[in-house]
């Protein structure tokens, strides 16, 4: 399409204006997705919905399927031990079957979570647009690619199709400015982004995150911090590519190969923002007086230095924060003004599309050494893929775990999602490495405090919340 | 194919003053599992709706009998943030819920809601606590798609904007699917350039070994 374009183009703005594939009114197009994951839960019913509306997948080539959110972790298990998830496990296998598209089933190389099996094995590349009916999906974004979740409509709409009708978002710039101190990670950054900018600050927006803390964060860590935009209330985060992009994608199974991998590189290499290129919003983050960050409420953008004392609702800059805070607090069973250190963790869940990659499980397994768990803690390893897991048995990390007392598990959503089975029960305080601390998202009246690998690791082996710099 | 169309709407107006009311806040996953989405109503917003034992919370404004039934949501800022669920959508409109009124969305809410023939509104937050204050037993409100205005109880008006080509489907009750139809010349030519000019993004065939 003959575009003239004159004036300097944000990286998403080149990326999005390279996959319309017609304007349509008013800021809108009809953009292409290159790339569709599904998986048990929406992939299943948005294949059944196409069925009923006498549709087929226009391009199955594009469009990849594993099992993850309503999946049993449990060691020996099939799809069908969980029974609730029973019907959508098989009905994506056979529904995929039908459409001839790519099945990633369990205990094969390949499955695992969609936001993990999708970079690993390079379903995903800089400059693309891909989808999944998962919010998480902006995870993706780490590779330079404009990647976000949509709805149950929207997932019909591009198998039918391989487009969507879109909106074209504003786009926010996040700097963080300065480097960590020790025992500092990605996931530290994010929430204590979400802390200082709110859970809203990116509704409406495609966030690009920049900085000398970015560039030196390897490509796990920053699928870590893209993860987390959606609950920065952005539908979309991502990183410009760099060399450590082009080399993580050497050798990808659905990757280019030799010549054709020296083509898509070159292009890879070329996706930067032009100079002078505007964002409609800036924020600025200051990482040098980041602690490890842990939540204390109901939403991410209850965030705080995890050798902090709990906020008091009086100290809220409006009526509603007050309110909200003193219902997170209720319902967290928090008093304010304590410090947060010190209070009793009965689980603790390593695992979730933020946190279960190879690199976040050396590091917990590096800082677990031969220490073990408290005694009343239940804690969990659950794998992001078939092939962590497997990588992570290789080099013995699940035999630390396991002499630790943590449980080794298979991989899949599990404790993050709770669409499985496994929850935790009424009361129960968590520390988990996942994305949400919604009222009753890990089950009914449980309490989630979001964290960091390493501080899940603390709070495993103390019994407590714990200053993971201490271990 | 065609959804619920959306033109105007009278009725009372609930409010649900709390920010940040997430999508696992309005339905839990298990609901979606088990459930289809026509039987989803009784389980929005569960958590806030039902105590420990199952019994209701008088205190929360949807058990409360001026608005059970409310087809209108005022809500805060950042409604329907989170989970992607369209089952989110689906459950207000099991319960009746046809319009949210609020001062910033979720966007993957805000688009699902488009698809199903509710019909969400943003406010700034001066207009937004003004038509709060109306939130009034058997006090009915008047929304109207087509003039894009709310006309409270008293009268008093209140414009909205919704974007031109979200509004035009939802007044013919259209959805992405059948427009898209029409343009899927348009898709296959822009394929065939696009395999010539990216051609690593067409080569899905992975290594032997898988």
């Amino acid at each position: 399409m003959a575009n003239l374009v004159t004036h300097p183009r944000t990286l998403f703005d080149k990326i999005w204006d390279a996959h319309v594939v017609q304007p349509l009114a008013d800021g809108w197009d009809l953009l292409h997705i290159d790339r569709h994951l599904l998986h048990d839960l929406s992939g299943t019913a948005g294949l059944r919905e196409l069925a009923e509306r006498g549709l087929a997948v226009r391009n199955p080539e594009l469009t990849f399927a594993t099992p993850d959110h309503a999946v049993s972790s449990a060691p020996g298990r099939t799809g069908e031990t969980f029974p609730g998830g029973a019907h959508l496990y098989r009905g994506l296998k056979e529904l995929t079957r039908g459409s001839g598209i790519r099945l990633f089933d369990l205990g094969e190389p390949g499955q695992g979570i969609v936001h993990v099996m999708g970079p690993e094995l390079g379903l995903v590349q800089p400059g693309m647009t891909l989808i999944c009916g998962d919010s998480h999906t902006c995870t993706h974004g780490a590779l330079g690619a404009i990647a976000f979740g949509v709805g149950s409509s929207e997932l019909t709409h591009a198998l039918a199709s391989q487009t969507l009708v879109l909106r074209r978002p504003s786009t926010l710039r996040v700097w963080f400015d300065g480097m960590p101190g020790p025992g500092v990670e990605a996931k530290d950054l994010a929430l204590a982004m979400i802390g200082q900018l709110g859970a809203s600050a990116g509704n409406g927006h495609a966030v690009e995150y920049v900085g000398d803390a970015v560039s030196a964060m390897d490509i796990e860590q920053r699928m870590t911090l893209c993860n987390l935009s959606i609950e920065l209330g952005a539908r979309i985060g991502l990183v410009a590519p760099d060399d450590k992009t082009v080399a993580y994608l050497r050798d990808k199974p659905f990757g280019p190969k030799e010549e054709a991998f020296a083509q898509a590189a070159a292009h890879w290499q070329s996706l930067l923002g032009d100079p002078g290129a505007r964002h409609a919003q800036e924020a600025r983050v200051d990482v040098s007086v980041i602690a490890p960050t842990l939540t204390w409420g109901i939403s991410p953008e209850h965030a705080m230095a995890v050798d902090g004392r709990v906020p008091h609702p009086a100290d809220a800059a409006h009526t509603a924060q007050r309110q909200a805070w003193q219902s997170a607090l209720d319902y967290m069973d928090l008093t304010p003004g304590l410090p947060l250190e010190g209070t009793r963790v009965d689980r603790v869940f390593i695992g979730s599309c933020t946190n279960s990659r190879l690199s976040d499980l050396r590091h917990a397994a590096r800082l677990i050494g031969k220490r073990r768990v408290a005694s009343h803690v239940r804690a969990w390893v659950v794998p992001g893929s078939e092939n962590v897991k497997r990588a992570a048995q290789a080099e013995g990390l699940d035999q630390i775990f396991r002499a630790a007392g943590f449980e080794w598990r298979e991989p899949g959503c599990s404790m993050c999602v709770a669409a499985n089975g496994e929850q935790a029960a009424p009361g129960e305080r968590v520390v988990s490495t996942s994305n949400r601390n919604f009222i009753g998202r890990q089950g009914p009246g449980v309490r989630t405090h979001l964290a960091s690998p390493a501080s899940a690791v603390a709070a495993a082996l103390t019994g407590v919340i714990s200053d993971p710099r201490n271990l | 194919m065609s959804m619920q169309a959306f033109t105007q709407l009278r009725g009372v107006a609930a409010s649900l003053l709390i920010d940040n009311v997430d999508t696992d806040l309005i339905i839990r996953i298990e609901r979606l599992t088990s459930l289809g989405r026509e039987a989803l109503g009784p389980w929005a917003f569960e958590s806030l709706r039902y105590r420990p034992d199952g019994s209701e919370d008088p205190g929360f404004v949807l058990n409360q009998a001026p608005w059970r039934a409310a087809p209108i949501l005022v809500a805060g800022r950042n409604f329907g943030c989170g989970s992607s669920r369209e089952g989110a959508v689906w459950a207000l409109k099991a319960r009746g819920v046809r319009c949210v009124i609020a001062e910033s969305f979720g966007d993957i809410f805000h688009a699902n809601c488009f698809q199903n023939g509710v019909l969400p509104i943003r406010l700034s937050a001066a207009e937004l606590t003004q038509a709060r204050s109306r939130c009034l037993p058997d006090a009915a409100w008047h929304v109207d798609l087509q003039a894009q205005q709310i006309v409270l109880p008293d009268g008093e008006r209140l414009a909205f904007k919704v974007d031109p080509l979200r509004r035009a489907a939802l007044l013919e009750g259209l959805d992405d699917i059948s427009s898209t139809h029409k343009l899927l010349d348009v898709i296959t030519a822009w394929q065939a350039n696009d395999r010539a000019t990216r051609p690593w993004v067409w080569r899905t065939q992975p290594d032997p070994e898988f």
